[in-house]
């Protein structure tokens, strides 16, 4: 298909503009994280790093990252071990019922976030389960699965398909052929899966708010303090922050995988 | 891994009788076995915990409240929470048609930015500048939510804003900013499926059409566009649902604006049964946009 310098330089433009405009909220956040003014009136007259010196001297925040870390970290390990094992059964077995595991694998991410929200809670309240980290954990790993569950089928897929017949035939167990030849394959897809899931826990705010109570995540304790316009300062250096922390492991996953399943969400 | 083919093990017994090794061959005798040892807990887990939860909620949508309580009462059944959701004399249809609306005009706003940027990212520039455009689209996608959200509020603000500084105007917090922002923040996942669509589509069809005469508005009319329907029909189940059930960036950039995740959120303590009717209509509405996307096969290009 012919396209003309003007059709190529238009989509350029349109592109161009359409990406900055993707990372023009982001560039806001930090700008914010240095403005001098105390109440961080736009536009900013004079930029300080005094915020960011401050930081580690406001309370709240820190306990609030500690419990994301918590919830995160748990998910993760659920979401890694149950998304691994679907994985394996769908690759290699197929049987009645295949399509619907996949289909109940992504339901969680393709229903709407409050329907997930509600669902949970009304269970938990029904079976008398107080909210809390244990709730949360079990929210975000049913939400995380299918992350895991993407990346490494897709890895799986993706590598010659005899390999472990050979490895059988070879008198290999299927203890060794995991342990030697299955494990190998898909360490970098599992570390991949591993920081994604990570990172959606992490960042999860509208499933989060429905399931916890207590302690805050990271992610609800910014929000609480928007809405009630406190610690203004703060919140943007804290924001800026996960803003950073978030894009390493992606950045990592982008390394691990040349590029593959980071959309696997 | 075939089950049929007998492996050495099976044939010739092994050296060494350990536990261990006969677990190993009781597996290697029994595929179905296997194939549960894999799929009980992960099935285990998304049937009691999720599907269980979504049952509990339909029942939970079908009890009266206790009025002095606010907890549902669980002996007495009613169908008046889900009948609400379709009476017109109540609020609610207008609350529901109304977030349909925002999800599908985010959803279109989506697909008429992302078909132009990833044709431009897939088939204009080179493969080298592509992966630097794959990261470029993904990392803000990654990037925290809530933290985006919240950086649209400092653009938006009616009141010493960054968009009212610079530009001189502002949709303020309203309806219009929910649909840009919402637009914004569910973009990439319209782009990704997208782009990996048109990798699919081969030159060789764009040539062909080209070479039967086809100028380029005839053959992304004739040829691109059909062919990246499925593709588009993917990312748009991430764009309608997630605009469906968001309702974080309605409090934070939605002024007054009031849509079905608002009303959840607001009805959670003192209605559980009407939060949960409100949530089970969300489900219909959902399942009737996924059988619809099917049909344009979006299940084969997620």
């Amino acid at each position: 298909m012919y396209l003309s310098r003007g059709i190529k330089r238009a989509l350029a433009v349109i592109s161009a503009v359409v990406l900055g405009f993707l990372y023009l909220p982001l560039i806001i956040v930090f700008v914010q994280s240095f403005n001098a003014s105390p109440s961080a009136a736009w536009p900013p007259r004079s930029l300080t790093g005094r915020w960011w010196s401050n930081v580690l001297d406001q309370g709240g925040w820190r306990t609030a990252l500690a419990q994301s870390l918590k919830v995160a970290a748990l998910a993760t390990v659920v979401a890694l071990v149950l998304g691994t094992l679907a994985s394996f059964a769908v690759h290699r077995f197929s049987f009645f019922g295949r399509n619907t595991v996949n289909f109940l694998i992504v339901l969680p991410i393709a229903l709407p976030g409050i329907v997930t929200g509600v669902a949970l809670q009304s269970a938990f309240r029904q079976l008398d389960i107080s909210l809390g980290l244990l709730t949360v954990v079990v929210a975000h790993a049913t939400f995380c699965i299918v992350v895991v569950f993407n990346n490494v089928i897709a890895r799986m897929r993706r590598n010659a398909p005899n390999i472990e017949q050979a490895s059988a035939d070879l008198g290999a167990n299927p203890f060794q052929t995991f342990a030697y030849v299955t494990f190998p394959m898909i360490r970098t897809a599992l570390l991949a899966a591993a920081l994604l899931a990570f990172a959606l826990s992490f960042d999860e705010i509208v499933v989060t708010t429905f399931t916890n109570q207590g302690q805050d995540t990271l992610p609800q304790w910014i929000l609480d303090n928007v809405f009630r316009g406190k610690n203004v300062t703060t919140v943007n250096v804290v924001a800026a922050g996960v803003v950073l922390f978030s894009l390493i492991p992606v950045w990592v996953v982008q390394r691990l995988t040349d590029g593959g399943n980071t959309s696997g969400r | 891994m075939t089950m049929n083919v007998p492996t050495p093990e099976s044939i010739v017994p092994a050296r060494r009788s350990s536990a261990f090794g006969s677990l190993a061959r009781f597996f290697d005798r029994h595929p179905r076995v296997r194939l549960w040892s894999f799929l009980t807990g992960p099935m285990a887990w998304l049937v009691v915990a999720y599907l269980g939860s979504l049952a509990l909620m339909l029942a939970t949508s079908l009890h009266p409240v206790d009025d002095f309580t606010s907890q549902p009462i669980r002996s007495r059944w009613t169908d008046a929470n889900l009948r609400s959701l379709v009476d017109f004399s109540g609020p609610y249809p207008a609350k529901i048609l109304r977030t349909i609306g925002v999800a599908a005009s985010v959803t279109a706003i989506d697909i008429i930015l992302a078909v132009p940027i990833a044709f431009f990212l897939v088939k204009v520039l080179s493969p080298r500048w592509r992966r630097v455009a794959v990261v470029a689209v993904l990392m803000p996608l990654w990037a925290s939510y809530l933290v985006k959200v919240y950086a649209w509020r400092t653009l938006l603000n009616p009141e010493g804003g960054v968009l009212v500084k610079s530009i001189g105007v502002t949709p303020g917090y309203s309806l219009t900013a929910l649909v840009i922002v919402l637009a914004y923040l569910w973009l990439p996942y319209m782009i990704l499926p997208v782009m990996s669509g048109l990798e699919r589509l081969p030159d060789s069809l764009l040539e062909a059409s080209a070479d039967l005469g086809g100028r380029t508005g005839r053959t992304v009319r004739s040829v691109v566009l059909p062919l990246l329907v499925p593709a588009v029909a993917a990312g748009s189940i991430f764009t309608f649902s997630l605009s469906l059930g968001d309702y974080i960036s309605v409090k934070l950039v939605g002024g007054t604006t009031d849509v079905l995740g608002s009303v959840v959120e607001r009805q959670l303590s003192t209605n559980l049964p009407l939060a949960a009717a409100i949530a089970v209509g969300s489900v219909i509405v959902m399942g009737a946009y996924l059988t619809g996307v099917r049909r344009l096969g979006a299940f084969e290009s997620l």
